[in-house]
């Protein structure tokens, strides 16, 4: 699967592993969780209020349109946060979680 | 000892730290970055390898040395820092950090900028991003935010982002600028009477662009696979592109100083809101603002601007600092520079009478520009009433991305100037913190 973002350096970084929403992927150390995410999909999310998906927008913390959920109901701004090995991610909120 | 806390590890920040610290004082610093930069001198993580003359070109050379002086303060304990985290409220001398509280007894705020955005229809889609975000993606992660990327908007950041990503082999498909000629060379005089060198520069790194470069564009909608926009002759042009950057020149980010009680009062030459200071930077009692938090002046000035608060500070604390006047003459050169620039690239307030209805003006709850309009007609042209009507600039970014846009659309609607509608008021929390962080207050 093609992501929304493209690597043009750093590519000799030790890969790390983790999930989406129930798939293996695979980032590099160093990542945040947004850019491991969007190297191999296209968005992080659907929007709350319309139809359309949501990839992160400002990738500085201030925007806050990268929010996710870790399958523990930990809610993770993708922009900010190092990816760890074996992190395991969900693009909503995990079931009887408020949004 | 005094108390003196510092928020923000941008240019501005670092060099208040440093002077404190000469004048034997150790200051708290908290910056939402995992290490000292910035945005613009923003680091990438450790393990990645391009030099800082890759990641900053010409400005390698200062990055290293702010990343040098903040470094050894922090390896010799000089100053307390503390990364990654966020102020998200102050009150009575004590700012609100997650759950910690830190008390102090003199405020030092570098909380540097945004990118300033004006809404296009469709710019809510995935693969939609901000000039800074593009320009932190490469930077601090090596990655390009797309295959086929549109880059509009206008201001010194658009061509420079451009640039960078050509450089580090990205797939630019235009590059489309708000700004008409006229415009560019109107401010361009004042630029290069003031700061010849950084003039030059920007005009070389344009002409590098070459045809990838239009001038006085209007930009039509963001569709899922193209960018649909008329060129200066006023001829519908669709680019296909697979991600936009969008950005107008910058905002000041003054939520902290609102906060921590500045005075605000509307400046034409930014569009926007800004906060009240002397010239060295004091803004209240205890309480001095530094870098693009103050006056959107770029990062050579915000160095200036950093030391200049911390000197204010110092005196106030009854120490002498003998080059100030040097450092006040710097900055009267920098201001000129960048309200040269400001006229440069401004505000494009037009477009924002064509934009449909349908148009999302808030990207975080998905509000369109017909929903504010309507609460305009309902409420009256106010701001804050606008705010508690129609949500706008109560989402989940605090207004940052449509608090302009929205108070400009507001003024145009109701036929008045944009100060007239007031100035939305900044109220804690200033970022997201989870419910436990607030529950003792
Ligand atoms: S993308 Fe804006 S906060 Fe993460």
């Amino acid at each position: 699967m093609t992501g929304q973002l493209v690597r043009l350096a750093e590519t000799d970084r030790a890969p790390v592993a983790f999930r989406l929403d129930g798939r293996d992927m695979t980032g590099l150390q160093g990542d945040t969780v947004l850019t491991a995410i969007l190297t191999g999909a296209d968005s992080l999310r659907p929007a709350e209020f319309g139809p359309e998906r949501r990839a992160g927008f400002c990738l500085m913390g201030a925007c806050q349109d990268c929010w996710i959920w870790a399958e523990d109901g930990v809610r993770l701004r993708a922009c900010s946060t190092p990816l760890a090995p074996g992190m395991r991610l969900l693009s909503e909120a995990p079931d009887g979680w408020p949004a | 000892m005094t108390r003196v806390l510092v928020v923000g590890a941008g240019p501005a920040g670092i060099r208040a730290a440093e002077r404190l610290v000469r004048a034997g004082l150790r200051p708290i610093v908290v910056d939402e970055g995992a290490r000292a930069g910035g945005q613009i001198y923003r680091r990438p993580p450790e393990g990645f390898s391009r030099p800082p003359e890759k990641l900053y070109g010409s400005e390698a050379g200062k990055a290293r040395a702010l990343h040098a002086v903040f470094d050894a303060m922090v390896a010799s304990g000089q100053v307390d820092h503390r990364p990654q985290a966020s102020v998200h409220a102050i009150r009575d001398g004590v700012a609100h950090v997650g759950a910690q509280r830190i008390a102090h007894d003199r405020l030092i705020l570098a909380t540097g900028a945004t990118d300033r955005l004006v809404p296009v229809e469709g710019w809510q889609r995935a693969g939609v991003f901000t000039l800074g975000a593009a320009q932190i993606a490469l930077k601090a992660q090596g990655v390009a935010i797309g295959r086929r990327i549109v880059l509009a908007g206008s201001g010194p950041l658009l061509t420079l982002v451009a640039t960078q990503l050509l450089a580090a082999g990205a797939g630019v498909a235009a590059v489309l600028d708000t700004a008409t000629l006229a415009q560019q060379a109107g401010g361009g005089g004042g630029m290069a009477l003031a700061r010849p060198a950084v003039t030059a520069r920007g005009l070389a790194m344009r002409a590098r662009l070459g045809r990838l470069y239009h001038a006085g564009v209007r930009l039509d909608r963001i569709a899922e696979d193209a960018v649909h926009w008329r060129d200066a002759k006023g001829q519908a042009q669709v680019t296909p592109c697979d991600a936009v950057a969008l950005g107008w020149h910058l905002r000041a980010e003054t939520q902290l100083a609102d906060l921590a009680g500045a005075r605000f009062a509307w400046s034409d030459t930014w569009a926007q809101w800004l906060p009240v200071a002397d010239p060295m930077g004091r803004a209240g009692p205890g309480l001095y603002l530094a870098g693009d938090g103050l006056r959107i002046l770029g990062a050579d000035s915000a160095e200036t601007a950093g030391a200049l608060a911390a000197n204010a500070c110092l005196n106030d604390l009854g120490t002498a600092t003998p080059d100030t006047p040097r450092l006040l003459r710097r900055a009267r050169r920098m201001h000129r520079f960048a309200a040269a620039m400001a006229q440069a690239f401004p505000w494009p307030g037009v477009p924002l009478d064509a934009l449909p209805d349908t148009a999302v003006l808030c990207r975080c709850e998905g509000i369109t520009v017909g929903q504010m309009r309507a609460a305009a007609d309902h409420g009256g042209a106010e701001a804050n009433r606008v705010k508690s009507l129609g949500r706008i600039g109560m989402g989940r970014c605090q207004g940052r991305y449509c608090q302009l846009a929205a108070a400009d659309l507001i003024a145009r609607h109701a036929g008045l100037a944009p100060q007239a509608v007031g100035r939305l008021r900044g109220q804690p929390p200033a970022r997201p913190v989870p419910i436990d962080a607030l529950l003792e207050d």
